[in-house]
């Protein structure tokens, strides 16, 4: 069984083979269901020039954000990326190159990518500046785009839990976009809350089958929430 | 008297039917989650991954977890499930979503929106915006009829850059209820106390007016 043995202990076995240059997915959406540990790891190791494809940037000081303040990202892809002042500061002295992606857009690439799919027509975005220099066609009267896929270097994928055997499931929202990332990374790297024993997580809930996944490592996380909104009081049952 | 956000909200909230999957952007499409008729069950979808929204968390309940589209933590009504990014777009633009309410910055008479970026202004990006526009056969906007100077935002051709061409088909503002049909706005109904000349007036675009235009009520 140790060759499905996916678990690591460490975050520098986690990320090693982790270079400059390198085009880096990672899960998430806001600061929920990001691999906080993993992050963190990348702004240790201080690599730069990575082409980074998350559906958001962080927040000034944490999750990608941190990223953003050592210039470790070259090219960003997203859609929705303005929740820090350093992303607008790079952005607009051209340290930083950004492509706006619809979200499903991105989604769906991400999962084009992970499933062996080149390219995909879509009708987001026709008729906007996001089909700008991209073939389009005409199909049963409808216009679309077609939006190449994306694979990554590295994934980095934040799931609730993991079998040894690299078997996740997420937990609520934060799934988002980690199940895609887990298919479309050259090297998936997963952090998790908890790893179990293989033949622990029922087979009929498995989220991602652990064939997508190459490396399993359990963190402590912060948890961050960005808008905290509780009930008023007054309404209180 | 021009509608309030509340009122505009209360307004597109008759357009609801039981049983509807019900997509609501960020402002007064919000809103509208509060005058949904409590004799009609309706399920609120949120981009990033819930179908079946409840409201905010109490401190006792709240969970970093389970937030909503614009970041804010949220529950989850009985009956509700999580998904992935891809699944929730499969939702969107597959067609699935029956009502998807959202604002804009500016519409036209081909039923062009813009509503995610002003040139000049930090782009922030446009989310699931364009999908929405792209993937819903039923879409509301709900936005203001002019700008605080009094300039059209209801136009022959948007001016800002678009988040989708040809895919808007209903506009309610504080002033009018109308319909965008053979390249002009049609009006249906009137605020109440809101003349149909004060619409014209405000309106850019071609508008037709056929008839009598009847008040909303509320």
């Amino acid at each position: 069984m140790s060759g499905f043995n996916k678990v690591v202990t460490s975050y520098e076995e986690a990320l090693a083979g982790f270079t400059d240059n390198m085009t880096v997915m990672v899960g998430g959406f806001g600061l929920c269901g990001i691999p906080e540990g993993l992050i963190e790891q990348v702004n240790k190791l201080g690599s730069t020039g990575l082409t980074a494809i998350s559906n958001n940037a962080g927040v000034d000081g944490f999750g990608l954000g941190k990223w953003l303040e050592k210039r470790q990202i070259s090219t960003m892809i997203g859609s929705y990326v303005g929740e820090n002042e350093l992303f607008e500061k790079l952005l607009l002295s051209g340290e930083m190159e950004v492509i706006l992606t619809p979200q499903g857009t991105l989604a769906e690439k991400i999962r084009a990518g992970g499933a062996g799919i080149p390219a995909f027509f879509t009708a987001t975005g026709y008729g906007t500046q996001v089909a700008d220099g991209k073939e389009t066609r005409e199909i049963d009267g409808r216009n679309y785009v077609l939006e190449p896929s994306l694979t990554a270097d590295f994934a980095l994928v934040k799931a609730w839990k993991a079998d040894t055997m690299g078997n996740l499931i997420f937990r609520k929202t934060a799934m988002n976009f980690n199940p895609m990332m887990a298919t479309a990374g050259k090297i998936t790297v997963v952090e998790v809350e908890e790893i179990v024993e293989a033949g622990e997580l029922d087979p009929n809930y498995i989220h991602t089958p652990g064939i997508y996944v190459q490396r399993v490592i359990k963190g402590n996380f912060e948890k961050r929430i960005e808008q905290r909104t509780i009930k008023p009081s007054s309404e209180k049952e | 008297m021009a509608l309030t956000r509340d009122q505009i909200a209360m307004r597109v909230a008759q357009e609801i039917q039981d049983g509807y999957y019900v997509n609501l952007g960020i402002g007064i499409p919000t809103l509208v989650a509060n005058y949904v008729p409590e004799d009609m069950d309706v399920m609120l979808q949120s981009e990033n991954g819930l179908l079946g929204m409840g409201e905010f968390p109490t401190e006792e309940t709240i969970d970093p977890d389970l937030i909503n589209a614009g970041k804010q933590t949220v529950t989850a009504v009985t009956g509700a499930a999580y998904f992935s990014s891809a699944e929730s777009f499969a939702m969107i633009r597959g067609g699935h979503v029956d009502l998807t309410v959202l604002g804009a910055f500016e519409v036209d008479q081909e039923g062009s929106i813009a509503s995610w970026m002003i040139p000049g202004k930090l782009v922030k990006g446009m989310g699931g915006a364009m999908d929405l526009v792209a993937g819903a056969e039923n879409i509301i906007v709900t936005m203001t009829h002019a700008n605080k100077h009094g300039v059209s935002k209801i136009l022959k051709k948007c001016t800002l850059p678009l988040t989708g061409a040809n895919c808007i088909k209903r506009v309610i503002t504080e002033l009018a209820f109308m319909e965008i049909k053979n390249g002009a706005f049609h009006l249906l109904e009137r605020a109440p106390g809101v003349s149909v000349e004060e619409i014209q007036a405000l309106t850019e675009a071609d508008l037709v007016v056929n008839g009598d235009i009847p008040e909303m009520t509320f």
